[in-house]
């Protein structure tokens, strides 16, 4: 199926090569970290994760939140997910992939990274990651490649990727847990210690994925044709807006948890992220942005909830991905290290080529998703000035 | 197929390159010369089970040192100190004409060198 | 190669697998037999000991010193083993008022509490760090591949990583010790390759007003286990449940 994604139009290989040049420029940098070390990232003896485990940290939560999308249309066998299904699955792999990247360039000693696998460690979450995020990679390649095959040579869903699309639903839960589980099991940083964390993953995960989601349908639809139901879209615009509803309360039962108890322990965390310690405020920023965005989103989504008007659809989305990314991302992890165990306010900020690392890292997801829904396209869709 | 032809012929040019170019620089026969030490006797192991496994009994030794906590390393040949800087580079003390020629040729970069270091090279007796 | 040759090549290397099995058996029951006294090393550090003598850095700067921990002006990459912080940081969670004004310039000597319950060792996804059946808490620079999770893990600050290579920042190298390479953790040893020959930690050695005590729990007659019975101490963060074997005193 793979020779689909060689024919496309002008705009298409225009795409291609652009994304190509993005994935050079972050390769190249990277060869750079390899050469003078993570020093050339803004992470530093106190800060000592950043953006990459920030993205990878969201990212496993788009990857997981496919299931919005599988479960339904296979377990409630809801017909009208069809067209969106493959994208979602689809979406996962390309989302899989980024957070492999994302924790490989996070990596001192890349070369050793086998060790992983030559040492295995099961006290580790780390090694359960690896372990989930792998298999939920190999789940979502084989059912959502056999089942497109399968389309293309018009035949039935072969009856063995059954019982692989059921495994594939806890184990999408399963990522994401076990990621919140990396933060959550640590009792050196209280930021994280809340057996609350996963659950907020899971309800953030579920309002930022499926948000992706329904814009990159929204494109597919667009210029390469893909059959996507607006029926299936404003489903998951409700999902979004139900799960966007549940981030904000937990974080709400987070924040009264903390500061009624006033434990300072507890509080420095959520203090030095909303209003800032010691005059050092540069993720307050971040955080009420994240607070308005997710607050607009939900209203907008709230307010179009009976009829589908892309545009507002769109904004909503967009903001909602941008709240998660800044709070899931950014917040938890640097605002989990500062105050440090010794009380001190240390700054992270990203430098250039951490940002170009990370871009590198976003187009190579996106090449990935450009080469799947090509060919989804190429088996479903009309042709399109992309296709 | 005329296509399939030059793509097959240019990937053995690629293939092959290598040893065009050993045979342009004239370094087809080439094998390094190793300068042994001076000292008689056994190395810890016999110099062929050496030659062709030292860096396993390098790998053991690291990992019995380091997280077994074992010291001493006995074979038929002795007892031994388990040090890469101590015992190995005591004898074999010209690194530069002992182990590198080798790993150059063979281009295999340990990096023991990057964390221990090179004794100072003793006056040859 | 002719027969014989190969011949040859082929005995010596079956006798010489046969024998370096049987070779790390023996030195493996060997090492057995050396562990049968098992030691539990720890520390007490004594504030008013070690507060005589202000700004004296002795202890820090002959640990950096044999250790080839770098230096670097950057402090974002920079390392430590052991280090000196105010009392404020480092028992924040052990002040009140009072005592806040008379410990105020108090510094105190940080090092790795070598954990009887380590974080950082659970978190460990390679082994590349582990805990010794005398307590220390080891690394294998040779294992690490430098997630850092175990900085994360641990609750004390007391581990640093590579950021850059380190050697050109070590200002004396000792060459009887290896530094580290770019992309690993690394933090307090206890000074176990002293230990293994016999000697106390360099820091305890070296310090002018004996501040810091070292020995062995297990022996009730060592100078670390009479002065814990003797005196009152506390451990930092000893609400976590890690069991710090680094004690403070007054």
């Amino acid at each position: 199926m793979i020779e689909k994604a060689l024919k496309g139009g002008s705009r298409y290989w225009l795409w291609i090569g652009f994304l190509f040049v993005l994935i050079i420029v972050g390769f190249l940098s990277y060869l750079k970290q390899l050469a003078h070390g993570l020093g050339i990232t803004g992470m530093g003896r106190d800060v000592s994760w950043g953006l990459y485990i920030a993205n990878f940290t969201f990212f496993v939560g788009v990857a997981a939140s496919a299931v919005v999308v599988v479960l339904p249309y296979y377990i409630h066998d809801y017909k009208r997910f069809k067209g969106i299904t493959i994208l979602g699955e689809f979406l996962a792999i390309s989302a899989v992939i980024m957070t492999i990247l994302f924790i490989f360039v996070d990596l001192g000693a890349p070369s050793r990274v086998l060790n992983i696998i030559l040492y295995p460690s099961p006290s580790s979450l780390l090694f359960w990651d690896m372990v989930v995020l792998t298999g939920y990679l190999i789940l979502n390649i084989i059912i959502g490649w056999w089942s497109l095959d399968a389309e293309d040579k018009e035949m039935e869903q072969p009856r063995w990727i059954r019982p692989l699309v059921y495994i594939s639903i806890p184990w999408a839960i399963s990522i994401h847990t076990v990621t919140a589980f990396i933060y959550s099991g640590l009792i050196a940083r209280s930021f994280w210690h809340t057996a609350l964390l996963a659950p907020r993953f899971l309800a953030s995960a579920f309002a930022s994925g499926p948000s992706l989601l329904i814009i990159l349908s929204l494109i597919a639809k667009r210029w390469a044709g893909l059959e996507v139901e607006r029926d299936a879209i404003k489903k998951v615009s409700v999902i979004i807006a139900y799960a966007l509803a549940i981030h904000i309360f937990f974080v709400l039962v987070e924040i009264f948890t903390v500061f009624y108890g006033d434990m300072p322990a507890h509080t420095d965390h959520f203090r030095f992220l909303f209003l800032g310690v010691t005059g050092k405020r540069f993720l307050v920023p971040w955080a009420w942005g994240s607070v308005i965005c997710a607050l607009i989103a939900f209203i907008t989504l709230l307010k179009n909830s009976d009829r589908l008007n892309e545009k507002p659809l769109v904004f909503a989305c967009i903001l909602t991905i941008l709240s998660i990314w800044a709070e899931k991302g950014i917040g938890l992890v640097i605002a989990g290290f500062i105050p440090t165990p010794l009380d001190e306010i240390p700054r992270y900020y990203p430098t250039l080529f951490e940002v170009l690392i990370c871009i590198g890292i976003y187009a190579t997801g996106f090449l990935v998703l450009t080469v799947l829904y090509k060919i989804a396209a190429s088996i479903r869709g009309k042709n399109r000035p992309f296709s | 197929m005329v296509k399939i032809i030059i793509g097959l012929i240019c990937l053995l040019i690629i293939l092959f390159s290598p040893v065009g170019y050993n045979v342009i620089t004239g370094r087809t026969g080439y094998i390094p010369l190793l300068k042994t030490p001076q000292y008689q006797g056994d190395c810890v192991e016999g110099t062929i089970y050496m030659r062709k496994r030292h860096m396993e009994v390098l790998e053991r030794w690291r990992n019995a040192y380091v997280r077994d906590g074992i010291k001493r390393y006995v074979s038929i040949n002795g007892i031994y100190n388990i040090s890469l800087t101590g015992t190995c580079l005591k004898c074999h003390s010209n690194k530069a004409e002992f182990c590198d020629r080798c790993h150059d040729y063979g281009g295999i970069k340990p990096g023991c060198w990057d964390c221990h270091h090179i004794p100072e090279i003793k006056a040859e007796k | 190669m002719n027969r014989r040759d190969f011949l040859k090549f082929a005995g010596v290397l079956a006798f010489g697998i046969a024998a370096h099995q049987s070779v790390n058996l023996i030195s493996q029951s060997r090492a057995r037999d050396e562990k049968k006294s098992t030691k539990a090393w720890a520390m007490a550090i004594s504030f008013s000991a070690c507060a005589r003598r202000e700004g004296c850095r002795d202890c820090i700067d002959i640990c950096h010193l044999i250790h080839n921990v770098p230096e670097f002006d950057n402090p974002k990459d920079g390392l430590r083993w052991i280090w000196a912080s105010p009392y404020e940081s480092v028992f924040a969670d052990q002040t009140n008022p009072f005592n806040r004004g008379m410990l105020k310039n108090l510094s105190v000597l940080c090092l790795c509490n070598h954990c009887d319950n380590p974080p950082c060792v659970k978190v460990c996804p390679t082994k590349a760090t582990w805990k010794r059946e005398d307590g220390i808490v080891m690394m294998d620079y040779h294992r690490c591949i430098g997630c850092r999770y175990c900085m994360a893990a641990c609750p004390y600050g007391a581990r640093s990583f590579n950021w850059r290579d380190p050697r050109p920042f070590i200002k004396n190298i000792n060459k009887d010790y290896p530094n580290r390479m770019k992309g690993v953790v690394e933090k307090c040893n206890f000074c176990e390759e002293r230990l293994s020959q016999g000697l106390i930690p360099a820091c305890v050695d070296i310090c002018p007003e004996k501040a810091l005590i070292f020995g062995d729990l297990n022996d009730p007659d060592s100078e670390v286990s009479k002065v814990l019975r003797a005196r009152f101490s506390i451990q930092r963060r000893p609400y976590l449940a890690t069991g710090p074997r680094v004690f403070y005193i007054f």
